[in-house]
């Protein structure tokens, strides 16, 4: 099984190769078959190894060795284990069907382009296997600036678009200020333990100091932050929409921003060792989740409604890994893989329906022509909303649950954060898909169904996102916790230990309901109109417009630097340029002169060959003086 | 005598022979002049060997004071001969070309 591993990260890799070398040569279909078949290849062997796990623990794989210097190692080497064998099951699963449906979603690209998406595609899907595959540090950082890349070529896919090119360079400087926390930590990592390894790493965790401890932690989740986007680094993933949609969904469900999480999840022995990390992230995991919620509330782009639901729902994981239920936040990754890559491919149907169109102001009622979008969607806004017994439903309750082991105070504000989710997400289902049509007459006349390949990978999601969660329902009715032991022996899953345990999940229970009752209600009374304005006054306005958000960061960061280049443009770059340009001027200058004594006369050439020949005797016969002169002057 | 003269003589010599390749535009006078030199040397040469009193003391009882010096000087007259020929070729393909001695015509190391 050891020689089977290195085939996950191969088959997407030979998929990039090929359809981005032979872009320009191969059928649309051919690239198609290439790029999701490359995928599929992956997903088979990532389930062979799956079961390999399940019945034979993990192990790793010593590909070669990639920094060997004296005794400080770096091997190229693979770790298959619950945790990894997890994520790859999620990303060449979920990343197949997304695949899938990008075929049919782009197939009005031209054959050159659409080579170059899928090739890309490729490439970010072989880079998330190396990340999650990695057994050290490095190679996981190697897979993080892979997807930071890919996520910088995908978000600009459309590059002829500026704003799309602003969008791209966005998410790839805000994940750079990320990486360098990361890397940091490597460096710091390294120098303490001089290892980067796992397994080594984890077994020497308690000779390091408190401090170190904090600090290696706390720059790990300053890479976190970028990369799964938590405040203040947030803000290039709703502008990552400038991307295709089945892009945002591979991007924002399966793959890149669940890289924090799983690095976390990863780290879990380091974390657990620091309180202060995990309280900084159980914060802002929090902060997030209710900030992007209340932005979520106003937004009338469907896509940026969904972008700020991912923000708030990684806020959720992070919430869950900061409160020590590493193993809940997990389990959160892989039920909001499947409804939010079943949200995004479906808004993505809607859009290829509505002719591009975004502004949810502009649909409604698509449920009469878009059936199977419409109820696939229904399901995944049930999912998140935590409708009893979905996936979402199970590991929601779960976080919630945990937290309030933790907190009550950070349980009452999260519970303020899933209510606002199940309002912006009723909110936007209503508006898109019952009432009446709002847009011209011309796109009622031209709603259509998808075609297969795009309705088949919702109908999977779909169903996924429904069942999802059986695998670990509260134990309240009749669960049992398999994904904790599944993953138990790589992270340990926490016991909350908390009186009436059961009257809480029983409350928890019975508001859920009660609040779905009151918001589909509210939202069929108020969303689920004929003609609706889109347009917000007060403190509406603050938040469709992103609590300001990114003019702050225009205003206090962009600007000033901005500034700063501008001022060394104009005054530091030319005084430097000076100098440069001086000793150039200079020696071109001397040498025009000098040039003159090579004049071509043997006499002369002669006569300089005696004269060096004198001085240099004189120099000899006076050398001691010479040098104490000289020693006298310096 | 004194060792003085013989150093006297040959720096007298050596001058001469710089000033003439300095000044004089004659391939021939010049070669000459640096013949002047090289004489010049060997007159040194010779002088040294037999005068220097260490040599002297170490080779006095054999009666053969300070040869090795004068047998250098013989190898440096018949590498001197040996280049004379060469030297005096080159000037005869020289005139050839240009119909002259002089040597401020071969100016082409210029640019």
């Amino acid at each position: 099984m050891d020689n089977l591993v290195y085939l996950v990260p191969l088959f997407p890799l030979l998929g990039f190769l090929i359809n981005g070398l032979f872009r320009k040569s191969l059928s649309k279909g051919a690239i198609g078959i290439i790029g999701s078949g490359s995928i599929l290849l992956s997903f088979i062997v990532s389930v062979v190894l799956f079961s390999e796990v399940r019945s034979g623990g993990g192990f790793v794989s010593n590909l070669f060795d990639f920094i060997n210097v004296a005794d400080f190692q770096i091997p190229f080497a693979f770790q298959v284990d619950a945790l990894s064998a997890l994520f790859l099951l999620i990303i060449t699963g979920i990343g197949f069907l997304i695949h899938l449906y990008s075929t049919s979603y782009m197939h009005d690209e031209p054959a050159e382009h659409f080579g170059r998406y899928f090739a890309y595609l490729n490439l970010f899907v072989f880079s998330m296997l190396l990340l999650v595959l990695g057994a050290n540090y490095v190679i996981m950082f190697i897979g993080w600036e892979g997807v930071g890349l890919c996520s910088y070529l995908l978000i600009g896919f459309w590059f002829k678009n500026n704003n799309y090119n602003y969008a791209a360079k966005k998410a790839f400087v805000m994940n750079r200020i990320g990486d360098l926390g990361f890397l940091l930590a490597i460096f710091w990592l390294l120098n303490k333990l001089g290892t980067a390894t796992y397994s080594e790493v984890f077994d020497l965790a308690d000779t390091l100091s408190p401090g170190d401890v904090t600090a290696i932690t706390l720059l790990f989740f300053v890479g976190a932050m970028g990369k799964s986007a938590q405040i203040p680094l947030y803000t290039w993933l709703p502008d990552a929409m400038a991307g295709p949609t089945p892009v945002s969904a591979l991007i924002h469900a399966a793959t890149m921003v669940t890289a924090g999480i799983y690095m976390i999840a990863r780290s879990n022995v380091l974390y657990s060792l620091s309180e202060l990390t995990q309280t900084v992230v159980a914060v802002v995991g929090l902060a997030t989740a209710i900030l992007s919620a209340t932005i979520a509330l106003y937004q009338n782009d469907i896509k940026k409604v969904l972008a700020y639901s991912t923000v708030s729902q990684l806020g959720f994981m992070f919430l869950a890994l900061g409160v020590g239920a590493y193993t809940t936040g997990v389990f959160h990754v892989m039920t909001h893989a499947f409804f939010k890559a079943l949200m995004f491919l479906g808004a993505g149907s809607v859009i290829h329906a509505m002719g591009g169109e975004q502004d949810i102001t502009k649909m409604g009622g698509l449920s009469k022509k878009l059936p199977v979008t419409t109820w696939t969607f229904v399901i995944g806004v049930l999912a998140i909303a935590g409708f009893p017994f979905t996936s979402g439903f199970a590991s929601k309750d779960e976080i919630l649950i945990a937290t309030y082991a933790h907190s009550p105070v950070l349980f009452y504000l999260a519970c303020f954060a899933a209510l606002l989710t199940m309002i912006y997400m009723f909110r936007l289902m209503m508006l898109v898909f019952f009432g009446g049509f709002r847009g011209t007459h011309e796109q009622e006349h031209h709603l259509h169904e998808s075609p297969r390949p795009m309705t088949i990978p919702l109908v999977i999601l779909a169903i996924l996102s429904l069942v999802g969660g059986a695998i670990q329902f509260p134990e309240m009715f009749g669960g049992h916790p398999f994904f904790n032991e599944y993953l138990s022996p790589v992270v340990p899953a926490e016991a909350h230990e908390i009186e009436n345990i059961h009257t809480v999940e029983w409350a928890l229970f019975g508001g859920t309901v009660v609040a779905l009752i009151v918001v589909y209600a509210a939202a069929r009374k108020f969303f689920a109109v004929k003609a609706f304005d889109g347009t917000y006054t007060g403190i509406k306005k603050v938040l469709a417009d992103k609590w300001y958000i990114d003019e702050l960061y225009d205003a206090i960061i962009v600007k000033p630097l901005n500034a700063l280049a501008g001022f060394l443009k104009s005054g530091i770059e030319k005084f430097i340029d000076g100098i440069v340009n001086g000793t150039g001027r200079f020696v071109n200058y001397s040498s025009r002169q000098l040039r003159l004594l090579q004049s071509g006369q043997v006499g002369s050439y002669v006569l300089f060959m005696v004269l060096s020949i004198v001085v240099l005797f004189i120099v000899f016969w006076h050398q001691q003086e010479i040098v104490g002169f000289l020693q006298k002057i310096f | 005598m004194s060792i003085q003269y013989y150093v006297a003589l040959a720096a007298c010599l050596f001058c001469i022979g710089v000033a003439g390749v300095l000044t004089r535009r004659n391939a021939i006078i010049i070669f000459m002049c640096i013949e002047l030199m090289l004489n010049a040397v060997n007159l040194m040469l010779v002088a040294f060997s037999k005068m220097s009193p260490a040599v002297a003391a170490v080779n006095s009882s054999m009666g053969a004071a300070g040869t090795d010096a004068q047998l250098f000087v013989f190898f440096i007259m018949v590498v001197a001969a040996a280049e004379v020929s060469v030297g005096l070729a080159i000037i005869v393909m020289m005139y050839r070309n240009i119909h002259s001695v002089d040597i401020n015509f071969l100016n082409r190391l210029k640019n």
